[in-house]
């Protein structure tokens, strides 16, 4: 999922002693496997996911894991065991979900049978590593994503996210090392130069988890985006996922009570309150991005519709299959664009 | 006795807890009206309300709520999270009640939670709800055990009838399907009429006493939690050597079914099997055809076995 593979990788290289594999970059050739032999109308992040286990699978692994939780994430494990079973590879899945949550028991458990010498305080201090890198990564990914549109000298935020993600993938981390990276790449960040309009279009991108973090599932729509010169603001990061929802839905269920009582299962509580607080901000326009069937966000839908109309704030939906071209996408990107352009002037 | 109405959408729930509704606000002294079966018309509207990409299912609720407009006072719309831990229930049912609050709003809900990991059952969700409507508690109480008694009864009749079907000597086919599928009147009973007719015995997967089926689900999917998927499940491991033939059926893009049906697709292997997906542009013809030549699997098996 995006860069997050980092963190992912290390916290497992580090806890089992084994060598990890990533899969390779998602191409059109992972789509189009994953979705050979994925059932035709199931969401678009199975058929990413299995592609990428053939993939990883093609090129010598003995150990899949699998985690997720939710809406139909949490089944996915279960499916894709039995369907690269069925394609006749040898290998040992593990599964971390346990009623729909991922259980860091079962983590335990799974790393200590590998790694006899492991124990609960490593166990801690690595996963307190991890999570400070995913931390760091999500922290300082905001200010890039706001200002990557002004930037004067060409690819020079990406440049810095690069060598920011190769000083983490050094395998020997410790937190103060970690909280130094922070700071220095946070100077480093401040120090590009950028020309911004006091007055430039904010855009907000709510929606399902994957299609927002994984940018080759939404076509890189943040860049695109941004290279039109617009402020993006995203507010699902894997922090926010992992540490910051379950204490959160009570709190947005009461900002959004004009539009919901209940929880709507999965991000959906999330895409309605946050569209509907970036109305009352004055932001120019939201984009939601989900993929083909998401049943939480077809039900958030229709509340967003209304938010739009109550508030004439106008909202782009993109639903990403298998199967998207990039120019269609990007005629929708840019009509989206030169509209707001055009509501900014009125 | 108030002459106040409840209307019922025919669709989703209704089919899993309509004997239970029925009797507890009748005897709460209300009247239900239920919406009509599922026609072309109801489609119809219930695709002016809700995005293409929906299930067919939410298409036919949507369109049965907007059906009921000016025939009752109250409508009715639960919203269900889960039944306890690892019981949970598709998003969908999750949504229904903010969903339809949101695009008809000059209703009068009438709603109740069930979520039993936050301490909300169906008994106590629905004393609230009584009381709110009645202020009395007894009355509630007491149409309440009514409602159940007659809940339970109902299922054992229902498994009677299973029992007896079971006996008969007629090859037999297992419907897997949601209740609020194969029940419709648009969806399932053309199915059933039509396997009926060719001279097939019908099995429903839904009628199978629901604690027995979580049992064999559990053996099938370790991992499943979706509760209405098990209560299905379920019926495939405990009828799978008495059947001569499963028939899933589904409504596009139906979210549990994707991953579950193909699932069972692939882990059971001695049986016939198909899956019939149904979506609001079917051509009967297309699936007459799918059924004729699945039954003469099914006959041309059974000629040979026995």
């Amino acid at each position: 999922m995006g860069d997050y593979y980092i963190p992912i990788k290390y916290l497992v290289g580090s806890i089992t002693k084994c060598k990890v594999l990533i899969p390779p970059q998602i191409t059109k050739k992972t789509i189009s496997l994953g979705s050979k032999h994925s059932p035709d109308y199931v969401c678009v992040p199975f058929k990413y996911n299995l592609g990428n286990f053939i993939e990883a699978l093609d090129n010598g692994t003995n150990i899949i894991l699998q985690a997720g939780g939710g809406c139909r994430y949490g089944y996915y494990a279960e499916l894709q065991e039995q369907i690269l079973k069925d394609l006749n590879y040898d290998f040992k899945f593990v599964n971390f979900i346990e009623n729909n949550h991922v259980s860091i028991k079962s983590i335990y458990k799974f790393a200590k049978s590998i790694n006899p010498s492991l124990n609960i305080f490593k166990f801690a201090y690595y996963g307190l590593n991890t999570i400070l890198m995913i931390f760091i990564m999500d922290k300082l990914s905001k200010y890039p994503r706001e200002n990557m549109g002004f930037e004067i000298e060409k690819n020079s935020f990406l440049k810095t996210e690069k060598s920011l993600l190769n000083e983490l993938k050094r395998q020997k981390q410790s937190p103060i090392k970690l909280i130094k990276t922070y700071f220095k790449y946070k100077k480093r960040y401040k120090k590009i130069k950028i020309n911004k309009p006091k007055n430039c279009i904010k855009i907000g991108i709510v929606g399902e988890l994957y299609s927002i973090m994984e940018p080759f599932c939404s076509n890189h729509v943040e860049q695109k985006l941004a290279s039109y010169g617009i402020e993006v603001h995203r507010f699902t990061t894997l922090t926010y996922l992992l540490f910051q929802k379950k204490f959160n839905i009570k709190r947005l269920l009461r900002k959004g009570k004009k539009y919901l009582k209940y929880h709507l299962g999965a991000d959906a509580t999330e895409s309605v309150v946050l569209s509907l607080e970036l109305a009352k901000q004055n932001y120019d326009g939201i984009v939601h991005l989900k993929s083909f069937g998401c049943t939480p966000e077809l039900n958030a839908m229709p509340i967003l519709e209304k938010i739009s109309n109550d508030y004439q704030i106008p909202i782009i939906y993109f639903s990403f299959d298998s199967q998207d071209s990039d120019v269609a996408i990007d005629t929708r990107l840019e009509a989206f664009y030169d509209m707001l352009l055009q509501k900014k002037r009125k | 006795m108030n002459n106040k109405t409840i209307g019922i959408p025919k669709a989703f729930l209704y089919y899993r807890y309509h004997i239970l509704w029925e009797n507890f606000f009748s005897n709460l002294g209300y009247k239900i009206v239920v919406s009509e079966d599922t026609t072309k018309e109801i489609i119809e509207l219930g695709k002016i309300y809700s995005i293409d990409e929906s299930c067919l299912s939410s298409k036919i609720y949507l369109g049965h709520v907007a059906s009921l407009k000016d025939k009752c006072d109250y409508i009715l719309i639960p919203r269900v999270e889960n039944y306890g831990k690892g019981e949970k229930v598709c998003v969908k049912f999750n949504a229904t009640y903010d969903l339809v609050r949101n695009l008809f709003e000059d209703y009068q809900i009438l709603d109740y939670n069930l979520e039993k990991t936050k301490n909300s059952n169906e008994f106590l969700s629905l004393m609230k709800l009584g009381l709110k409507l009645t202020k009395k508690p007894f009355l509630t109480l007491k149409s309440y055990f009514i409602a159940k008694k007659q809940e339970k009864t109902y299922h054992k009749k229902r498994q009677l009838t299973q029992a007896k079907t079971l006996a008969s000597t007629k090859p037999k086919i297992l419907i897997v399907a949601h209740p609020y599928n194969i029940y419709d009147n648009y969806i399932g009973t053309p199915i059933i009429k039509k396997l009926q007719s060719m001279g097939i015995d019908i099995i429903y997967a839904d009628k199978l006493d629901r604690k027995t089926a979580k049992l064999y689900a559990s053996r099938l999917s370790p991992t499943l939690y979706w509760t209405y998927s098990k209560e299905l499940i379920g019926a495939i491991g405990y009828y799978q050597y008495t059947v001569d033939g499963i028939l899933f059926l589904t409504t596009f893009p139906c979210g549990p079914d994707s991953l579950v049906n193909e699932l069972m697709l692939r882990k059971i292997t001695d049986i016939p099997m198909t899956n019939i997906l149904i979506d609001e542009l079917s051509a009967d013809t297309g699936l007459e055809t799918r059924l004729e030549s699945f039954v003469d699997i099914i006959k041309e098996r059974s000629d040979n076995h026995y």
